[in-house]
């Protein structure tokens, strides 16, 4: 009877049955490894919500990007660096100054990191930066209104790329130049006295607790080299901030070749909080300089700029125990410290090891003076006292490191275009997934934080080549999700995103969706051209200018016909939308303007510059779809000749007879 | 034969053990629904509870403090859409609103318009006859009151 358990036929269905098993979740060819469930994974059902938002970087587009995981969907391109007609960004009036530089109006950026805002090294939801890495900027976006707010130039900097990372009670973000340059009065030097006139900086900008407005509260003064990468430190090492260098060779051509030469670079480490003691002592130095500050109201609906004309710098040399250099293999680029704060990660480049350091063994170093020497004068620690352990043959290229809770790192590799799991503990790789093409960041929710929500690790793709439909020679750039939740990281999304994606983070949606701001209240309306009810649209000549107070509801502009604008004159469209409902702007736009349509939020004002070039009437129009009847919601505006005799007037809904009754009274 | 039973067993657990091995593992998403209205319920963006008719208690004379303040949020909110005639602009003239409709009814087209177009005949007419929904205009009932006021001082009672 036990040959009966052995039954042939039986052996076969059951091996059978293991075999579709197998098949079902084994990978398939160039898929890679979707795994069979992975389109459920990602699938956030029509008509419900994401469970993160994803702050992501737009890179060359200036830009930052709101998308949902796991689903992918963008929700939100919020205008930071570049001009945005489709939102009037940098086009109306109001926004101009938030654009303004010590360079005057810049239209464009290049915006690479992504910082939210933290409280005891935790998200707390109020708050996103990003960097500008061309004309060196920091802008901070309030997650009330997903608008940016603020932004601030940084002095002495060139190439902002170490920004704008955070301290862990979001007292500073800093600003590392990534090239270094003459700084002072004499900039006009022969470009091959690099070693002798080119310095760098590093810069602390302080953010108010309440309001988030910053201001530079220091920076300091560094040899020669370029900043990459940072991070702060978090909970022991709270007080210290850690930033990767290249270019210790300090070459000024070639760097390709020329900034590759040596075996190891630095991390520099900065002791903040003692760097601010010193500034509060009166160590540091006041220096001329010329940078902008800009600032966005929400009462008043308008942006001004101001151009402050002095910084404080700390010298190490004045500023002692301030500032170290750890020596790091090879180009260091990205700078990670682990949730504890124990641990720092160098990613170099070039680098066929992970180096990790440990605070503990950081400050013993400093203690015990365990040198290896200066550079410029700056104590250098002995790369094996400060070392927890190096991860040996991890991949090509390591670049960026984000953490999970449960003690894992995982570590983007350009060159060999994959993520790699490895314990930080005791440095074993656990892991190993493929990218589709060459990821440069990636990004774990809360992966910065000493509270990371793991479940997923984002990465951000330079090149997609054959992963989407063909758009021509520029393709999009990519982002996949994985689901680290089990033992093997598994890939079970594509997505593609605007700009290049850098840097970018991800926050549980409902520390952001309860702030979130539905409508600009028109009681709290302080703009000065504000039209507080329709009865208080006019038009007005002042000069040589045209101003007209005008109101926007479903669906209607007040005053939507306008006569007896001059050529010569400048015309100001003064928009207040009316609406007090949610998800109701009201778009403007004039025939003609070398402009942008406005944009207009429930209870908003903006402004609109017109300057009519030749005699006619110009349309005008709602462009935002508002009602039923949003087609009708248009106007007229008639310009004639600077000699003519049209008297300046404005109406709505008057019809013919209305004004022969106007005008002949008497005949009645 | 008796062993049948125990083999359909074992196929019944393999077949549980397949169906754990790819339907259980992986990343668990949050799926727990997500209320924004009551998220958000502390923006200033406001809607109101329903008003009844018990809610309200109309007085003579009017309260001429009340009338001017439903006068001012009137010029505001609401002018740019109603006129204080009879004549229809993008909403029905106010003129006699007050003898056409009840008090609460009035109320709650101000503050609550979404549960009078789902379930108020009298307001889905007015709806299919305008075309534009009434908007919210984040109008506290308080407010409300003060309007109701003003339209029944322009209705001509004292």
């Amino acid at each position: 009877m036990k040959k009966t358990f052995l039954n042939p036929v039986l052996v076969v269905l059951l091996v059978s049955v293991g075999l579709v098993w197998m098949q079902g979740c084994k990978p398939k060819g160039t898929q890679s490894a979707v795994s069979g469930d992975a389109a459920a994974k990602a699938f956030v059902a029509p008509g419900k919500y994401d469970e993160f938002y994803n702050f992501v970087s737009g890179g060359f587009s200036g830009q930052m990007s709101v998308y949902g995981i796991p689903s992918g969907r963008l929700f939100r391109v919020i205008p930071v660096f570049s001009v945005d007609p489709e939102k009037g960004w940098g086009y109306s009036e109001e926004t101009k100054p938030m654009l303004n530089t010590s360079n005057g109006f810049v239209p464009w950026d290049d915006l690479h990191h992504i910082a939210l805002s933290v409280t005891g090294s935790e998200h707390d939801g109020r708050w996103v930066f990003g960097n500008a890495n061309n004309t060196p900027r920091i802008a901070r976006i309030d997650l009330k209104t997903f608008r940016t707010a603020e932004i601030i130039e940084i002095p002495n900097s060139a190439g902002n790329h170490s920004s704008p990372f955070i301290t862990e009670n979001s007292e500073y973000v800093v600003a590392g130049t990534r090239f270094s340059v003459p700084l002072g009065d004499k900039q006009d030097v022969p470009i091959n006295t690099y070693k002798e006139n080119f310095k760098g900086t590093v810069s602390f900008i302080g953010i108010d607790k309440t309001s988030g407005e910053m201001n530079i509260a220091f920076q300091i003064l560094t040899p020669g080299i370029n900043f990459d990468l940072a991070r702060a430190g978090k909970g022991k090492s709270a007080g210290w901030f850690f930033f990767s260098c290249y270019n210790s060779e300090k070459a000024n051509t070639l760097l390709e070749v020329n900034a590759s030469q040596k075996d190891k670079d630095f991390i520099m480490a900065v002791n903040w909080k003692k760097a601010e003691e010193y500034a509060k002592a009166g160590k540091g130095v006041k220096k001329a300089v010329r940078y902008a500050h800009n600032k966005y109201d929400d009462n008043t609906h308008t942006a001004t700029s101001s151009i402050i004309n002095e910084v404080l710098v700390l010298d190490p040399k004045d500023c002692p125990d301030m500032i170290y250099f750890m020596p790091c293999p090879k180009s260091p680029h990205g700078c990670d410290t682990d949730p504890t704060g124990e641990y720092i990660v160098g990613s170099g480049k070039l680098a066929a090891t992970i180096p990790v350091f440990s605070f503990t063994k950081i400050q013993a170093a400093i203690t015990a003076k365990n040198y290896d020497g200066d550079y410029d004068g700056i104590p250098v620690l002995k790369y094996e006292a400060v070392l927890h352990g190096e991860v040996s043959k991890p991949g090509l290229g390591p670049l960026h490191t984000e953490f999970d809770a449960n003690g894992n790192a995982y570590t983007s590799f350009f060159v060999s275009s994959e993520i790699v799991k490895w314990s930080v503990k005791d440095l074993k790789v656990l892991d190993r997934v493929p990218t589709y093409y060459s990821i440069g960041h990636l990004s774990v929710p809360g992966g910065p934080t000493k509270k990371p929500w793991g479940k997923y690790v984002i990465a951000y793709n330079k090149i997609t080549k054959d992963r989407y439909l063909p758009t021509g020679p520029e393709l999009t750039q990519s982002a996949q999700l994985y689901d680290i939740s089990g033992d093997k990281m598994k890939l079970i999304l594509d997505f593609p995103t605007i700009g290049e994606p850098h840097y970018a983070e991800a926050i549980p949606a409902e520390m952001i969706i309860k702030n979130s701001r539905k409508i600009f209240k028109l009681e709290e309306n302080k703009h000065p051209y504000v039209a507080m009810g329709e009865g208080k649209t006019k038009v007005e000549r002042k000069g040589n200018e045209v101003h007209v107070y005008m109101t926007s509801i479903r669906s209607h502009f007040t005053p939507d016909n306008i006569e007896g604008v001059k050529l010569g004159e400048t015309v100001y469209f003064h928009v207040t939308n009316l609406e007090q409902d949610w998800d109701v702007p009201h778009g403007f736009a004039v025939k003609g303007a070398n402009n942008a349509e406005l944009l207009i939020m429930p209870g908003e004002t903006q402004t609109l510059k017109w300057v009519p070039e030749k005699a006619g009437i110009f349309p005008m129009y709602c462009t935002d779809f508002c009602s039923a009847l949003h087609q009708e919601m248009q106007g007229y505006i008639r310009v004639s000749p600077a000699s003519a005799n049209v008297p300046l007037t404005f109406s709505t809904g008057k019809t013919e007879a209305d004004a022969v009754k106007e005008t002949a009274p008497a005949n009645k | 034969m008796k062993h049948k039973p125990f083999i359909a067993a074992l196929f019944a657990t393999a077949g549980l053990f397949l169906l754990t091995a790819c339907g259980n593992e992986g990343v668990q998403k949050d799926e727990k629904p997500v209320d924004v209205q009551e998220l958000t319920k502390d923006q200033p963006e406001i809607h109101g509870t329903e008003v009844k008719e018990s809610d309200i208690k109309l007085g003579t004379p009017l309260d001429q403090a009340m009338v001017s303040a439903g006068k001012a949020t009137y010029e505001l909110k609401c002018q740019s859409c109603h006129k204080l005639t009879e004549e229809k602009l993008v909403g029905p003239g106010w003129k006699d609103v007050t003898k056409r409709r009840q008090p609460a009814w009035i109320m709650n087209m101000i503050t609550n318009v979404d549960m009078m177009l789902e379930k108020d005949p009298e307001a889905q007419k007015l709806l299919e006859l305008c075309l534009v929904r009434m908007p919210n205009q984040n109008i506290t009932a308080d407010e409300a009151r003060k309007v109701l006021e003003f339209m029944r001082s322009n209705d001509g009672e004292k």
